[in-house]
């Protein structure tokens, strides 16, 4: 039963890198939430798992943390935001999906090269999941760089939050709850000030292009 | 206890009552005095130190010790300054139309917390937590590049949110990497990430886990610090924010990331023994301090121009911090002082010239000196001050820095030369004409203040002549802590 639950710990990480892959792909705005939405859930899953198979009581605490801030915080405000603008049904058409999916997989096999070393050290039951983590987040990272929408660009901020954030559990059965805290706390207050930012530049530019955003250049 | 409680208190409060009245006409002085109290609770606080030595307090969550309370003084003296140049220079804002009421209030409010967030992250004892206090330093001064609403101040604004945000992402991914060379060597819990704890089982760690933490600390922590090829926030968010902003992002920011970068450092060397993090941090030093010096020549926006030049500054910090040993910590310490004093005296007074121009385009603010002899002469001299002209500060420190790189690094020295010298004929070269010559520039309908740039300067003329025997054995206490002793 154990060893079964050790494994599910595996499924909802590969489950974070599909997700990861598959919003490198998606082009509108709406599934790109919903996606989002579900690797929060993944990611209060493994939590779940982890926090039963070690018995540290405060991962509970993360868990629920992670629910209320992922699950149904963020992506309400993401709706509402998406609503407010008028951009609901947008499709972002302007990059390609098949190259962008080829530096994905690089990036994912440098991420499970630079955390082999590091997983075996570790005595937490995930440690082979260190690797996903690192992908997760170099991947929200590529999606950041390629995309040039506003909305884009900060679903794969807080993506890029999730993978580190399964590196903390993963890794090390769960940071201090205070810096958990803390952290929850820099998150919800970024995501209010980016959401009054896409406010400010759509009244600036009358658009959600970041493209818009590229005068300051050195000549 | 009290006079940490005073230093942390102060601002936070502040910044909550300027958020209920930050709009009022006198806002301005409540925000002055409020920096007022917190400078004099550091002194306090330093005074303390000095006589019982350094202290963990609350179940050890905070401490203090001589690197730190050296850098809470300078925090808060420089917020306190620069509080004292917003006054007269915001109101001057408002009266262009460029302020409003409620940006008014935005901007009082967040200057406090921002003040306040790096207090905390100077003096907490937890690396989770210096990292949360950094990210919402970094969230409280977001909406105040953007405060003018002008397309420039939002992309810088976005910029600075964006790849700062990445930036720190992988500061934090460092922080879980030493919190995992922790739960192995000496448990997990709640205490497994407080700095005193983990330098005293430093030599525990894993060196494998170490430096791959280091890697990261140092390029998220770096992105902060204005490290080369991670600084493109830099120059624009100091561009296109007000003033008093640009002061303290270059005096004070730059050195608190600085501060979490040498507290990793110290772990970091304890861990591998073989001193890799130091030589990581002389080569993202010199190449910062060239690429700058050379971005340096090509700017046309005076506030830009000075960005690129305390890129170039951090650089020089970075290079003799890796550099390591006393001397080369002392120089970078002494360093770290006098860049933070000038440069935000050197913006004070372009902030002034700006004004008199209605521009920050160098080639259209001429003959300074005729309108406003006290402008002029503060940018003359500030500029001096920072191009390492003796007797002012920053030639002693960077003297000591050529030294010690000769002595060690013999073929990185002509690197440095080469950059100071291209960085002195740009910036000198840009300077006075702004300075001397004919003028068409308006007068201003407050008096500037401009106290704060020839206290600070004189400052810095002070430790370039004569550094006090108690200030010495200060930097000396600190730059054995940082060399980890």
């Amino acid at each position: 039963m154990e060893s079964l639950l050790a494994q599910t710990i595996n499924l909802f990480a590969v489950a974070l890198l599909v997700l990861a892959f598959a919003m490198i792909a998606q082009r509108r705005i709406l599934t790109l939430i919903h996606l989002y939405t579900l690797q929060g859930a993944a990611l209060v899953a493994a939590t779940l798992v982890v926090a039963h198979l070690t018995g540290q009581h405060h991962l509970y605490g993360s868990a629920i943390l992670t629910f209320v801030l992922k699950v149904v915080l963020i992506p309400v405000m993401l709706h509402r935001v998406i609503d407010r603008l008028n951009v609901r049904w947008d499709v972002e058409t302007l990059f390609n999906i098949p190259t962008t999916m080829l530096i994905g997989i690089v990036l994912v096999i440098v991420a499970f090269n630079l955390a082999a070393p590091i997983a075996s050290l570790s005595a937490s039951i995930a440690r082979g999941t260190l690797g996903i983590a690192l992908a997760c987040m170099l991947l929200s990272f590529l999606m950041m760089i390629v995309r040039a929408k506003a909305v884009p660009q900060v679903i794969g901020f807080l993506s890029m939050e999730n993978g580190l954030f399964f590196a903390a559990t993963a890794a090390t059965a769960g940071m201090p709850m205070i810096v958990e805290l803390g952290i929850a706390f820099d998150v919800l207050v970024g995501i209010l000030i980016l959401g009054v930012f896409m406010f400010q530049i759509r009244e600036q530019f009358d658009s959600l292009d970041i493209r818009h955003l590229e005068r300051l250049k050195e000549d | 206890m009290e006079a940490l409680a005073l230093v942390l208190a102060l601002p936070l409060l502040g910044g909550l009552a300027l958020a209920l009245w930050g709009a009022r006409e006198r806002a301005g002085d409540l925000n002055a005095a409020v920096s007022l109290a917190a400078f004099l609770a550091s002194v306090w606080l330093t005074l303390i130190v000095v006589r019982e030595g350094p202290f963990t307090v609350w179940g050890e969550w905070f401490f203090v010790d001589p690197l730190n309370v050296f850098l809470v003084t300078l925090t808060t003296f420089v917020g306190f300054t620069t509080a004292l140049f917003a006054r007269p220079y915001m109101r001057i804002e408002l009266d262009h139309g460029k302020m409003t009421g409620p940006r008014m209030r935005l901007f009082h409010s967040m200057y406090q917390l921002f003040i306040a967030m790096m207090l905390v992250a100077l003096t907490t004892n937890n690396l989770g937590i210096l990292w949360v206090a950094m990210e919402a330093a970094t969230l409280a001064t977001v909406l105040l590049v953007s405060v003018y609403r002008t397309a420039a101040s939002l992309e810088a604004a976005w910029k600075y949110f964006i790849l700062c945000g990445v930036g720190i992402a992988q500061a934090l991914f460092g922080t879980i990497l030493v919190y995992l060379a922790a739960e192995r060597a000496g448990g997990g819990g709640e205490g497994a990430l407080l700095w005193t704890r983990l330098a005293e089982i430093a030599h525990l760690l894993d060196p494998g886990i170490l430096s791959l933490a280091f890697a990261f600390l140092l390029l998220g922590y770096g992105t902060k610090v204005g490290l080369v090829p991670v600084h493109n926030w830099l120059p624009d968010a100091h561009a296109e924010g007000p003033t008093p902003i640009s002061a303290v992002l270059s005096g004070l920011l730059l050195n608190v990331a600085l501060y979490a970068v040498l507290r990793c450092k110290v772990l970091a060397d304890g861990a591998m023994g073989d001193g890799l993090p130091g030589r990581m941090m002389v080569g993202f030093g010199l190449i910062t301090v060239v690429t700058a010096a050379f971005f340096l020549s090509r700017q046309r926006d005076v506030k830009r121009m000075f960005a690129y030049s305390s890129i170039e500054h951090m650089g020089l910090m970075t290079f003799a911090f890796g550099l390591g040993g006393p001397i080369a910590n002392f120089a970078g310490l002494l360093h770290m002082t006098v860049h933070a004093l000038v440069k935000s005296a050197i913006f004070f007074a372009v902030g002034h010239a700006a004004q008199k121009a209605g521009t920050q385009v160098m080639e259209d603010i001429r003959g300074l000196l005729k309108v406003s002899p006290t402008v002029g002469w503060g940018l003359m001299l500030g500029t001096l001050a920072i191009l390492g002209m003796p007797p002012f500060g920053v030639f002693a420190s960077e003297f000591l820095i050529l030294t010690t790189a000769m002595r060690e690094l013999p073929w990185a020295t002509p690197f440095l030369l080469v950059a100071l010298g291209v960085a002195f004929a740009s910036i000198f070269g840009r300077v006075q004409p702004m300075v001397f010559g004919e003028t068409a520039l308006r007068p201003l309908a407050h008096p500037p203040a401009l106290v704060p740039v020839f206290v600070h300067l004189g400052l810095a003329l002070m430790l370039g002549l004569y550094i006090p025997p108690w200030l010495n054995t200060w930097y000396e206490q600190a730059a054995r802590m940082i060399a980890g002793g």
